[in-house]
């Protein structure tokens, strides 16, 4: 053991055995500031521009049926049919993993929300979303990096995770992020062979300077992330089918956030949502990589234990899709959407926003659902009450911005 | 190939004892290098220079550096800083060549690239269609055959999947593929060095994506006709070669502005390709690639500016299809919101009309049938432009059609602002990420003087003492991009494929020609030093080092120990407590090696 493994040893030993007093005095005596510093969010990017009316289908609205003969999901109690929310609107049945979460209060829809430019390109609506700054293309960071930078800095090389093999555009700027690939089998790189990473480490230890410190905090986080993951993988390996390489993501995110305090917010994102062409219904493509979304989002929400109180999850993509099928069975790009919301803390089991139903009087441009609520409204609304994030800072992630507050997200 | 596998062990067990002991000597030399440096903040003169440094805050007194703290420029610690920074990265043997032949002799030479001979392999991997076909020609033989097969076969079925694979690739990955073939041989290779990496901050200083839409087909194309000619030319050619070239005019989306007072005549529901007015390319014309965003304009600057670039678009045929005159007849296209983003191969209509026969995109492109500028790819329709008069910074401009923007150019050139501005930023990308004042004023001075000659503006720059200064030796850390290439320059390796590269860059964040925002990649510490990416270049640098890296060879035989300007003891330490055939990799790993 060399002395950066002894330090990092004795480190851990003495948070853990702080955790669990802080964890006590934080419940009986937190003050909402001290709760708000161990607060988390997560971030869902659904890359593709998801169809929000195949996961949250308006069953009782008979248009929404004579728009979409092909692909419509059946009312509740057909085969294949929506899981009923509330008497008018269902879940995609893809989706069963995630009625637990509605049922008990923790997962909310926000309709009708999304981006004011009006692009259908993947291209710059992915762009504006996570520079979180819509029509502005010189935007050089992310908002999610720009938050972290209004949180406290605990110093931690893993305070933010990017589950992916590239850090994104919305991760992107001056606080460093972890990147690991949720796989089901880690490889192991060249710096993980004692002999390259203690020739390394004579290098340089000690120098004092900022390649040191990223030298560390890169190493540290290496270490956290492997040591953390190296049981949850033996435990995966053992179920012997090797999925489609998401489904890793929900538990080893989840293990990680809630074993390691000092995470605060956290990126993943999916693709395979642009479903020009044979979209399917309650089965098919789209329902597909619902199912491996909602178990990776439910195994999340296991795995993260006590922490999903404290963890706000949102699911959020680029645009919508339009309202009306095509001719090839799918369905184009479109503008409004929804945005979902999991944790402890959301007030959950509602359908928030602002609806106006199909009608083609209540559509953008006849076509697409309408952007009532703008997504850095939601997002300003969730990092203001859960993160405890001031407006002037509210400012600096979402510059010429004035957020509306979208009332009934979380729990007061 | 069990073949190549033998004689590597082979090569690398013949090598051992020699490379270990060539290592040592080398490293020891290095060494002595560093002490000299280490040396010179003992130096009074030099130790005050951090704190005269910020009293750059007195106007007007251009900071003058001693001269006797800087090393005589022809040293060889000096010349390992200017070929830090003119080239790549300095490659085994270079340090002597530069000093036999002088530096003086060295830099004019670099400044007129064309004085400079290209071996036959840098001339050969440039004669490929992604860099010598025009736009429309790539259009006809690249674009449109993607367009359809992405319509076609988009998702239908397994073997329709398969054959848009194989027709992207044969398309979009060919162009990509040899565009950056090209690149790495030339940045690697090239004995013009000071072009390539003129050519890596122009590019990024006009930056465009090849992610976005036609500019996958483009993006070689423009580097090569709009950045490289002009790489140090005069600063008004490169503005105008890439405001008309159709990878510019499609990035930031100028092929569609068009005068706001067309628009009714549309259609009904005012939609088209082409609905009004878009200041994109005006406003970073202002704000990225002239003035400066403090470079004095306003909003009101931006939509003027964007009245006079009105009617500067793609050809018909080339991606600019639907001239006004047949808008009538397209109302369902026009419809089409998708094609308004110039992705019209995702859209239902043009799915349709390709099924139908590919009419649009159907007729063979001829020199005959192109309108507008073939070579650049642009075309000027004076229907979409704004016939009144525009100020732009204070200066009006009559109605004259194209010729308007010419004149915008020209304004825009020549204004103070954007001397200081260009100026700023190559010596924030030569100098150091806060460049000295004083050698910013110098090259503005050089910049308007000269009318914007750039090799004259660089000339300035290697001539000043704050380029030459100690104090700024060795302290710019290398983007991800300028780290591989100088890891193969150091190694003196060859590319049969360029593949683990772009993984490389692409993890990093810096994937090549795809940078998503205008402003291009950035070139300070600040953008580029992070745990994650400092430990990837540590697993790239053993994988090359071990010459494990497929595609790339490196001269196992090389001492990259010659490519480093100094040198610590730590890690000289570390190399010689390492197994020697780790040796390579831990140079290529080194702290000092991440900076330049």
């Amino acid at each position: 053991m060399n002395r950066r493994d002894f330090l990092k040893t004795a480190g851990l030993t003495a948070a853990s055995f702080l955790m669990p007093n802080v964890q006590v005095w934080a419940k009986t005596a937190a003050t909402a500031q001290n709760q708000a510093a161990t607060n988390k969010l997560v971030v869902v990017f659904l890359r593709g521009a998801i169809d929000g009316l195949s996961v949250v289908v308006p069953y009782g609205d008979q248009r929404y049926y004579k728009v979409r003969n092909n692909i419509a999901i059946p009312t509740p109690g057909n085969e294949l049919g929506a899981l009923d929310l509330n008497g008018e609107f269902g879940l995609n049945p893809a989706l069963a993993p995630l009625m637990p979460l509605w049922k008990n209060g923790s997962l909310s829809f926000i309709l009708n929300t999304g981006s004011p430019d009006p692009t259908r390109s993947h291209f710059d609506a992915q762009d504006y979303m996570e520079s979180g700054c819509p029509g502005k293309k010189s935007t050089s960071t992310g908002w999610l990096n720009r938050l972290l930078a209004q949180l406290p800095d605990n110093h931690s090389p893993v305070r933010a995770l990017n589950i992916g093999t590239t850090t994104p555009r919305i991760l992107q700027g001056p606080v460093a992020s972890a990147t690991f690939k949720a796989e089901l089998r880690r490889r192991p790189t060249a710096i993980d062979n004692e002999v390259i990473a203690s020739s390394f480490e004579r290098m340089y230890e000690g120098r004092g300077d900022s390649l040191e410190r990223a030298f560390l905090d890169g190493m540290d986080a290496r270490t956290t992330i492997n040591n953390k993951l190296s049981g949850e993988m033996m435990q995966a390996n053992g179920g012997a089918v090797v999925a489609n390489r998401f489904s890793a993501f929900g538990r080893q995110l989840g293990k990680l956030m809630s074993e390691e305090p000092k995470v605060q917010v956290a990126f993943v994102d999916l693709g395979g949502f642009d479903t020009h062409v044979n979209q399917g219904n309650g089965k098919g493509q789209l329902a597909n990589h619902l199912q491996v979304l909602g178990k990776g989002l439910s195994d999340l929400a296991a795995s993260l234990g006590e922490t999903y109180s404290r963890t706000t999850i949102l699911v959020m993509s680029e645009f919508g899709r339009t309202v009306k099928e095509n001719g090839n069975n799918g369905t184009d790009h479109g503008h409004g959407n929804f945005i979902w919301a999991l944790g402890g803390a959301v007030k959950g089991g509602q359908l928030l926003g602002r609806w106006d139903g199909l009608s083609d009087g209540a559509l953008y441009e006849n076509r697409d659902l309408p952007v009532r609520t703008d997504f850095r409204s939601v997002i300003s609304s969730v990092a203001g009450d859960h993160l405890q994030l001031s407006s002037r800072q509210l400012q600096t992630i979402f510059p010429d911005f004035t957020p509306e507050k979208v009332p009934g997200i979380l729990k007061a | 190939m069990p073949t190549n596998k033998k004689m590597q062990d082979r090569r690398s067990r013949e090598l051992k004892p020699t490379t270990s002991a060539r290592f040592t000597a080398a490293l020891l030399a290095a060494v002595s290098l560093a002490t000299a440096n280490l040396g010179f903040p003992a130096n009074p003169a030099v130790a005050q220079t951090p704190t005269s440094g910020s009293a750059t805050r007195i106007p007007r007194t251009p900071l003058k550096i001693a001269k006797s703290p800087t090393i005589a420029r022809d040293s060889r610690e000096s010349v390992a800083h200017l070929l830090n920074r003119v080239t790549y990265g300095i490659r085994p043997g270079d340090i002597e060549k530069v000093q036999e032949m002088g530096v003086k002799n060295y830099l004019s030479r670099q400044l007129s690239p064309d004085s400079i001979e290209l071996p036959e392999s840098i001339v050969k991997v440039s004669q490929v269609p992604a860099l010598t076909e025009t736009p429309v020609e790539l259009f006809r033989n690249f674009g449109k055959p993607a367009l359809k097969a992405l319509v076609q076969n988009k998702g239908k079925t397994e073997a329709g999947k398969k054959e848009l694979q194989k027709v992207v690739r044969e398309t979009y990955g060919r162009l990509y593929g040899d565009a950056v073939q090209a690149h790495f041989v030339r940045a690697v290779e090239s004995p013009r060095q000071l072009q390539e990496v003129m050519v890596d901050f122009w590019f990024n200083h006009f930056n465009v994506s090849s992610d976005k839409g036609l500019d996958h087909i483009w993006v070689g194309h423009y580097e090569e006709t709009a950045i490289r000619p002009y790489a140090l030319g005069r600063f008004r050619d490169m503005l105008g070669a890439t405001a008309h070239h159709a990878a510019m005019l499609f990035y930031l989306d100028n092929w569609q502005n068009t005068t706001a007072s067309l628009n009714p005549t549309v259609n009904k529901k005012g939609k088209s390709r082409f609905k009004g007015i878009n200041e994109n390319y005006a406003r970073e014309l202002m704000e990225l690639h002239t003035l400066g965003v403090d470079g004095g304009y306003t909003q009101k600057d931006v939509q003027e500016l964007a009245r006079v670039l009105t009617g500067l678009g793609l050809p018909p045929g080339a991606g600019g299809g639907m001239g006004i005159r047949n808008l009538q007849q397209r109302r369902a296209m026009m419809q089409n919101e998708q094609a308004q983003n110039g992705q019209a191969q995702l859209s239902p209509f043009m799915r349709r009309r390709m099924q139908n026969g590919v009419r649009n995109f159907g007729a063979p492109v001829t020199a005959q049938s192109i309108q507008g500028d073939a070579k650049s790819g642009s075309y000027f329709d004076p229907r979409r432009h704004d016939n009144g008069t525009k100020v732009v910074v204070g200066h009006t401009i009559a109605p004259g059609g194209e010729r308007e923007i010419e004149e915008a150019l020209d304004i825009l050139a020549r204004h103070p602002s954007t001397a200081r501005h260009i100026s700023y930023k190559l010596a924030q990308y030569f100098v150091a990420d806060k460049p000295p004042d004083s050698l910013v004023q110098k090259m503005a001075a050089t910049f308007t003087r000269s009318d914007g000659q750039i090799a004259q503006v660089m000339n300035t720059l290697f001539e000043s003492d704050e380029f030459w200064s100690s104090q700024y030796r060795n302290k710019k850390f290398k983007s991800p991009h300028r780290y591989i290439v100088s890891s193969l320059r150091a190694t003196d390796a060859t590319i049969a494929n360029p593949g683990p590269l772009l993984a490389f860059l692409k993890q990093a964040g810096q994937p090549l020609y795809k940078c998503l925002t205008p402003n291009g990649y950035k070139n300070t510490q600040e953008a580029w030093l992070n745990p994650d990416s400092l430990i990837n270049r540590l697993n790239f640098a053993t994988a090359l080092g071990a010459n494990r890296l497929p595609g790339l060879k490196v001269n196992g035989a090389n001492d990259v120990t010659e490519s480093l300007a100094t040198v610590s003891e730590k890690t000289v330490s570390a190399i010689e407590k390492a197994p020697p055939p780790l040796r390579q990799s831990l140079v290529l790993g080194s702290p000092e090696f991440m900076m330049y």
